[in-house]
């Protein structure tokens, strides 16, 4: 039997294996990294049709390509799709190339269990989106599927779609246990806490964050589940439930849910900023702090999504606050990005553009949020387009660029070639402009009172709406440039240099480009130059 | 020449396998087997059972396989410290997501216990709504008259605690000290094999699983209860769904932990476990101390208060 495993052990110093189960049964850091993100650029391209399929209709008012059943279930659709199969899965991605090369690991903790957080995501992404070609058709309640439109009144394929969501689960809480084992057990000797770069940190917090409220999402499509068929009354009011503690339950997972998606992407920006403006981070401490706040935060404010479905003033005026103080650790990253970049030897490449893009925008999703905290005026802004502009604000130019910014600034050492500067730039500009234009008039729309989810709107937002669609088509269809850009560098972009980037600082920066199958099969030393001091 | 074991500085990367993708498919297989079967049932048709018979055994084949290659791997001495200390931060923080998912479910209960049932009665600002829906509604806890009870029906008793004086003639209450006496034996086990007796490990095993299995005969035996005598039902109002659906995941989390318990013996028995070597059994045990520790809250919340 010891000659068994004694091949075995030899396999794991070889390189990857051979041909389709190379990608079916690696257990590489490296290669279920670029799984992750090749999985969430095929999601982005579906979940961007069905925008595009959303922005097309909402062209000009009346009802123009699609039945308004179907337009249903194109915004529920783009949105979980966006949500569980594109931000969270890219962002586990980066996690996996990552994490172990910034803290001077050779893998992930529990490479099978990677393995398997991985594979489900392809089988559930798969079920979500065959729940469209079902009898009755797919999911039309919305991304928040809120009782009794998810139970009562819900088609046969939300079955599928609460198994789905099961699934989805269920890989990102494997995921963050273990990122989880990895930063807690796998560092370097000398890589202290306090010395871990940004993007582990946010990791680290946002695989807490995954941990706490991925099973409380499980709990509440459960509890749909038992009330389609299982004749419980959670959610009817009938027999003693209440629709409301759906709401409850949906966004006591669901507020922490957008801090899941953007902490990774403040991790990015934190990386590349210091780079390209040539400066240590500035308060590196009060960074952490920040998130760590957040992350705390985010647990007792979500019933700010609810203020006009009715709920005692105490309640109100509670969450109203307690969101507010969110606007100050988020004040306090900000000021230490723009303060990084503050008499910084700055130069502008693209990971940097998307990074400055990212502050800018995202500091304008961050104030409609306030607004929207502030509950007399969100009796007005709720469930109108200007909620829209909002998280798409955060999402779109927030993690989405973050998620950009990093694969620009980290493909050079993921596969030893650099890409092309012109490209890069063109595809940013191109998603600047597209994106602003998209979602800017969204909210002077919203505030004049556009409901959102309707594909018909009376004619005086007509010309609001033109530009939104232009807009969004110009964002989707430079998202094929990054697809070019991508493929060329891998193919045939110039060698890159093992520091790629030569303002750049961290472990990963040390190894060759591209670097080798096992990171660092012995612990490297962490000097002061390679880490936060 | 296992360098690997020797040299503790080489964390221990497993080799490609199969296995992950295939639970993955298995997984995949049994959900959508169970939701054709449920769709099938709720609209009347006849169910086809064969995906879902197929995840399952892919299921068990593939874990079952899983589990042996790692232990294959333990003892021929791969993993070393630090790859321990990996498994002990997984089991950990798994037991905490765990926790997160019944604390769901709790927090359905409170909301419905301390919110929902009361603004139905009349109670606070949404008060309004009830007394024109159900005038007739009272906001009693358990709700054994449910708003409309043409919809859900009334269960003619709860299962709520008769009062201290008369727990010896209480169920859950023998069950509490079942389940409570099985986590003190599953530590006895624990310290035996640290001790190196193996006779105490087996024999505190057995009983441990012994006792999950006596816990869940209880508790079998008063689910019938409710449901042919109580006529409490998951479709009698909240007080049965949040009863069921609670009671029923602790129940699903003992009969996996007693499975899980239950391996280890057979483990014990073919002499696996070292005195410092038996994370599968220590791993074993926190998952049981956890479902105990549900339990109690149930006991309290659901049963007594
Ligand atoms: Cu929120």
């Amino acid at each position: 039997m010891s000659a068994v495993i004694e091949t075995h052990h030899d396999d794991h110093h070889h390189g990857p294996g051979k041909g389709i189960t190379r990608w079916l049964f690696t257990t590489n850091h490296k290669d279920i990294g670029t799984l992750y993100l090749w999985f969430s650029f095929i999601m982005f391209l579906v979940g961007g049709a069905m925008a595009l399929v959303i922005r097309a209709e909402l062209f000009q008012p009346g009802l123009q390509f699609v039945h308004p059943e179907f337009f249903n279930q194109m915004t529920t659709n783009h949105g979980l799709i966006m949500v569980f199969g594109v931000i969270m899965p890219a962002m586990v991605g980066l996690a996996n190339w990552q994490v172990p090369m910034m803290i001077g690991a050779p893998d992930m903790a529990l490479p099978r269990l990677n393995n398997l957080s991985f594979w489900i995501l392809p089988f559930a992404g798969g079920l979500l989106v065959s729940t469209l070609f079902m009898d009755g058709g797919g999911p039309n309640f919305g991304w928040t599927f809120y009782a009794p439109l998810s139970t009562t009144y819900a088609p046969p394929s939300t079955t599928f779609f609460i198994f789905a969501v099961h699934l989805l689960g269920a890989s990102s809480i494997m995921g963050s246990i273990n990122i989880i084992a990895t930063i807690l057990n796998l560092r370097a000797p000398g890589m202290t806490l306090m010395k871990m770069p940004l993007f582990v940190w946010t990791w680290l917090i946002t695989a807490y964050l995954l941990l706490a409220v991925m099973p409380v999402l499980a709990g509440a499509v459960t509890m749909m589940l038992f009330d389609i068929h299982f004749h419980t009354s959670f959610f009817n009011a009938a027999g003693g439930g209440d629709p409301v503690m759906f709401q409850h339950v949906f966004w006591f997972f669901g507020h922490p849910e957008v801090y899941i998606l953007i902490l990774p992407a403040f991790g990015v920006v934190s990386q590349i900023i210091p780079t390209f403006a040539r400066k240590p981070l500035f308060g590196y401490d009060s960074m952490v702090y920040a998130v760590a706040s957040i992350a705390f935060l985010s647990f007792i404010v979500w019933a700010h999504h609810m203020f006009t479905v009715g709920m005692p003033l105490a309640g109100q005026l509670f969450f109203m606050y307690a969101t507010m103080l969110i606007a100050i650790p988020t004040g306090v990253k900000v000021f230490n990005w723009v303060s990084t970049m503050w008499r910084g030897s700055m130069t502008f490449e693209t990971p940097m553009l998307f990074a400055i893009a990212f502050v800018v925008l995202f500091t304008i999703g961050g104030f409609s949020g306030l607004m929207l905290a502030i509950t007399p005026v969100d009796f007005q802004y709720h469930d109108t387009y200007f909620v829209v502009a909002h998280f798409h604000y955060v999402l779109v130019p927030g993690a989405v660029f973050g998620i950009f910014a990093a694969v620009y600034y980290w493909l050079p050492k993921w596969c030893g070639r650099m890409y092309d500067e012109a490209m890069g730039r063109l595809h940013f500009w191109l998603s600047f402009i597209g994106v602003n234009l998209t979602f800017f008039p969204q909210h002077f729309s919203g505030l004049a009172g556009m409901p959102r989810r309707i594909p018909d709107y009376s004619i005086q937002f007509a010309d609001f709406n033109m530009w939104s669609s232009i807009g969004a088509f110009i964002f989707g269809f430079s998202q094929l440039i990054l697809l070019y850009t991508v493929i060329k560098t891998i193919k045939s972009g110039e060698p890159a240099s093992d520091r790629v980037w030569d303002g750049a600082h961290g472990l990963e920066w040390t190894l060759p480009s591209p670097p080798p199958y096992h990171s660092f099969t012995h612990p490297p030393v962490v000097t002061d130059a390679e880490a936060h001091s | 020449m296992a360098n690997a074991a020797e040299d503790k500085s080489i964390y221990y990367v497993p080799e490609n396998g199969w296995y992950p993708v295939w639970v993955a498919l298995g997984v995949t297989c049994l959900l959508v087997g169970a939701g054709r079967w449920l769709n099938a049932i709720k609209v009347g048709g006849e169910p086809s059972f064969i995906v879902l018979w197929a995840g399952v055994i892919i299921l068990t084949v593939v874990l079952f396989s899983w589990f042996n290659k790692v232990i294959q791997e333990n003892h021929a001495g791969l993993p070393n410290a630090q790859v321990k200390r990996s498994y002990v931060w997984g089991m950990s923080w798994f037991i905490f997501s765990e926790v997160m998912f019944f604390f769901a479910f709790f927090g359905a209960l409170f909301y419905a216990r301390v919110f929902a049932v009361s603004w139905l009665g009349g109670e606070g600002d949404k008060g309004i709504t009830g007394d024109y829906l159900w005038p007739q509604f009272t906001p009693d806890w358990p709700v054994v008259n449910n708003p409309d009870p043409s919809r859900f029906t009334n269960p003619h008793e709860s299962m709520a605690s008769p009062g201290v004086g008369n727990w010896l003639s209480y169920l859950p209450f023998w069950n509490t000290l079942i389940l409570l006496s099985s986590s003190v034996t599953v530590h006895f086990a624990h310290t035996a094999v640290k001790n190196n007796n193996r006779g105490g490990l087996k024999a505190w095993l057995g009983l441990t699983v012994a006792l999950g299995a006596l816990f869940l005969f209880v508790q079998g035996y008063e689910y019938h209860h409710a449901y042919q005598e109580l006529g409490l039902t998951l479709g009698s109002g909240i007080y049965g769904s949040t009863f069921f659906i609670l009671t029923g995941f602790h129940g699903f989390h003992v009969t996996l932990g007693t499975f899980i318990l239950l391996m280890q013996l057979v483990r014990a028995f073919r002499g696996h476990f070292k005195p410092d070597d038996q994370f599968g059994l220590e791993a074993a045990s926190w998952y049981w101390h956890f479902v105990d520790v549900v339990w109690v809250c149930l006991f309290i919340f659901v049963y007594v208060l």
